[in-house]
């Protein structure tokens, strides 16, 4: 049997997703970045709603995500990604939009445009890549940097007294009516990028059914910044990370109705 | 004609985006413009024309908001007054150099800081200079009258899709606020999503087609030669709109010996106050810059030819004099340009005008 015999269409078992394109990422090894991207491409692929998509990338490492997926895309300022998604989402009823953004850009800068866009129930799906230090800029402290942890910013660890708690913001959101889905994931073994994958999917399928905010976070390694080989990151997140950041689901229902939040019609008594 | 009204400012800033098929408009309350969103509100113009209208949790959002949704190829308004413009230079920076149309209105209070709710022009140098971050400039009108603020809603959204450049109305308070007749634009209808996908898919996020290559709608590029080449074609729009795009008042200005200038409601007082001059004598004119930038600098230095001298009426510490000086230095004309004005929310009359002008110019 020779190589011919076997590159065959019937053979074929897995293959890239076509939004996906060749470009080279700029991601480091062991970077959760590129698996959180290809799962993206994948969910947009498998529902075909490529045509009528919009990203928004963020200020951080993830800022060219609009180089690696062949969707329309629309680079927004650093945190205010959910202001620029329910910018597009208003005038664009139809389309399926989306943010894509790090720790630093949505739980820090970023909090005011995230926690409002969320609670209006905009109906966006949000991706919050959390590895709890700021990639790009060389490894400072993030919102979300475990109390302890050594970052550029924070040499002898993130000090309670000095930088307060780290966030969970995504406990936050989940208590906001204007979210139908809120879930945290991670992707660094095969098993856990299905179940990424699976929550991605229930989030754009929300976004087209005008459920709401739909917010996945993904618990994520930065090699670089953690100054860890990819593998010794893997672990450090599964016995650092996952402890304060655990994995599943927050919130799994519908937006809430006027009804939990009116005894009676305000509009008509001032009238 | 058009339908007769009574209207203020602010309002006719709400029923003229309404009228000329704006799509959306996000904002955040500050005085003294708040009405452009009220009278939005009230107007419910989502039932009318499909229009969006969207109360945003701070002007930092409202201007996202408003980048987001112009680079879907929409026709998008904003409003604040200046601390929020201040808020907004970030956003504003970004759309520039995305290179996306929009309009931002600034009904302008006096500062520096919370400052006063009162009139000012004191954000002369921030709009006409850029603002924000990084080499750009805005398409600036001002508007002398209730009149103006519904005829320049429509041309400021003509020119910014022209150039796919922010475009900015430059009010104050004392416009914002103030009643006059005004005749109201006819209705033109929103653009269809078919139109916009024809017109502007060639940039637009409207959703990749699967017959066209990816829109990204991005200032950023960190190949420098690549940026250069970004900074000098958006250098070359700027020159074309000085070229094409100057737009200014001249009153009086045949005969005239001394020449105040000044915009917006400035420009409204010192309308009276040639009239106050001329019947003392003296030979004064106007010339109102109607669009800050591009700045009239070629009228300037024409006048300068032939005339004794300028003087500036702002409400501010002298900010437009900087440019009078330019175009009056470009001529090769040593003529003198003083300043007159008032700040913090004080409005000059038109008989103070006249007092500097004599004083400090003609008796100078």
């Amino acid at each position: 049997m020779e190589l011919k015999d076997i590159i065959k269409e019937e053979n074929l078992v897995y293959s890239k997703p076509k939004l996906l394109n060749d470009n080279t990422m700029h991601y480091c090894p062991g970077c959760s970045h590129g698996v959180v991207h290809k799962l993206l491409a994948e969910v947009i692929e498998e529902l075909g709603i490529q045509e009528k998509t919009i990203g928004v990338s963020p200020v951080g490492c993830s800022v060219f995500a609009y180089n690696y997926i062949d969707i329309d895309w629309h680079e927004a300022a650093h945190g205010r990604a959910p202001a620029v998604a329910t910018g597009i989402s208003r005038v664009n009823p139809q389309k399926v939009v989306f943010t894509y953004q790090g720790d630093g850009d949505l739980a820090s800068i970023g909090t005011a445009e995230i926690m409002h866009a969320a609670n209006r129930g905009e109906n966006i799906v949000v991706i919050f890549i959390n590895n709890a230090i700021y990639g790009m800029t060389g490894g400072q402290m993030a919102p979300t940097t475990l109390l302890g942890q050594v970052t550029a910013t924070t040499p002898c660890g993130r000090d309670l007294d000095r930088n307060g708690y780290p966030l969970k913001i995504t406990e936050l959101i989940g208590q906001l009516p204007g979210t139908s889905y809120v879930s945290r994931q991670s992707v660094h073994t095969p098993a856990a990028s299905r179940r990424c994958r699976k929550a991605l999917k229930k989030a754009f399928e929300n976004a087209m059914a005008k459920k709401g905010t739909s917010f996945v976070e993904v618990v994520s390694t930065c090699s670089s910044g953690w100054r860890l080989t990819p593998i010794e990151a893997n672990k450090w997140m599964e016995d650092n990370m996952f402890p304060f950041y655990p994995i599943g689901d927050i919130k799994d229902g519908e937006k809430a109705g006027p009804e939990a939040y009116f005894q009676q019609n305000l509009k008509t008594q001032l009238a | 004609m058009g339908e007769l009204r009574l209207m203020k400012g602010n309002e006719v800033i709400a029923e003229a985006a309404i009228r000329c098929g704006c799509d959306a408009y996000f904002g955040y309350p500050i005085t003294p413009q708040s009405e452009v969103m009220e009278t939005l509100m009230n107007r419910e113009p989502w039932d009318e024309t499909g229009m969006v209208v969207l109360q945003a949790e701070s002007e930092v959002a409202s201007i996202n908001m408003v980048y987001g949704a112009a680079g879907t190829g929409k026709k998008v308004l904003t409003s604040s007054s200046s601390p929020g413009i201040s808020l907004m230079a970030e956003g504003i920076s970004y759309i520039a150099g995305a290179e996306l149309p929009c309009v931002i209105v600034n009904v302008q209070r006096g500062g520096p800081g919370l400052g006063t709710i009162q009139p000012s022009q004191a954000d002369y140098f921030q709009s006409t200079k850029g603002g924000g971050h990084g080499d750009y400039r805005l398409i600036v009108l001002a508007p002398s009258s209730v009149q103006e603020m519904n005829d320049f809603v429509d041309l400021a959204f003509k020119l910014a899709f022209k150039y796919r450049n922010p475009a900015m109305i430059l009010a104050d308070g004392a416009i914002g606020q103030m009643m006059e007749k005004v005749e109201l634009s006819d209705f033109v209808p929103r653009k269809t999503d078919t139109e916009i996908e024809t017109e502007y898919g060639n940039w637009a996020t409207t959703g990749k087609k699967a017959n066209r290559s990816k829109n990204v709608i991005t200032s950023l590029e960190l190949d420098s030669v690549l940026m250069e080449q970004n900074n000098l074609r958006f250098q070359a729009k700027y020159r074309q709109m000085e070229e094409e795009e100057v737009r200014y008042e001249m009153i009086q200005c045949d005969d005239a010996e001394y020449i105040l200038v000044a915009f917006g409601s400035s420009a409204r007082i010192c309308q009276k106050s040639v009239d106050i001059a001329r019947a003392k004598g003296l030979k004064v004119g106007l010339i109102r810059p109607i669009t800050l930038f591009p700045f009239p600098t070629k009228p300037i230095a024409e006048l300068a030819e032939r005339v004794k001298g300028f003087m500036t009426v702002e409400m501010n510490a002298g900010q437009m004099i900087e440019d009078v000086r330019l175009a009056v230095g470009c001529s090769g004309n040593s003529k003198p340009v003083i300043y007159f004005g008032r700040m913090g929310g004080i409005i000059p009359s038109p008989g103070e005008v006249v007092e500097a002008l004599e004083q400090k110019l003609i008796g100078g």
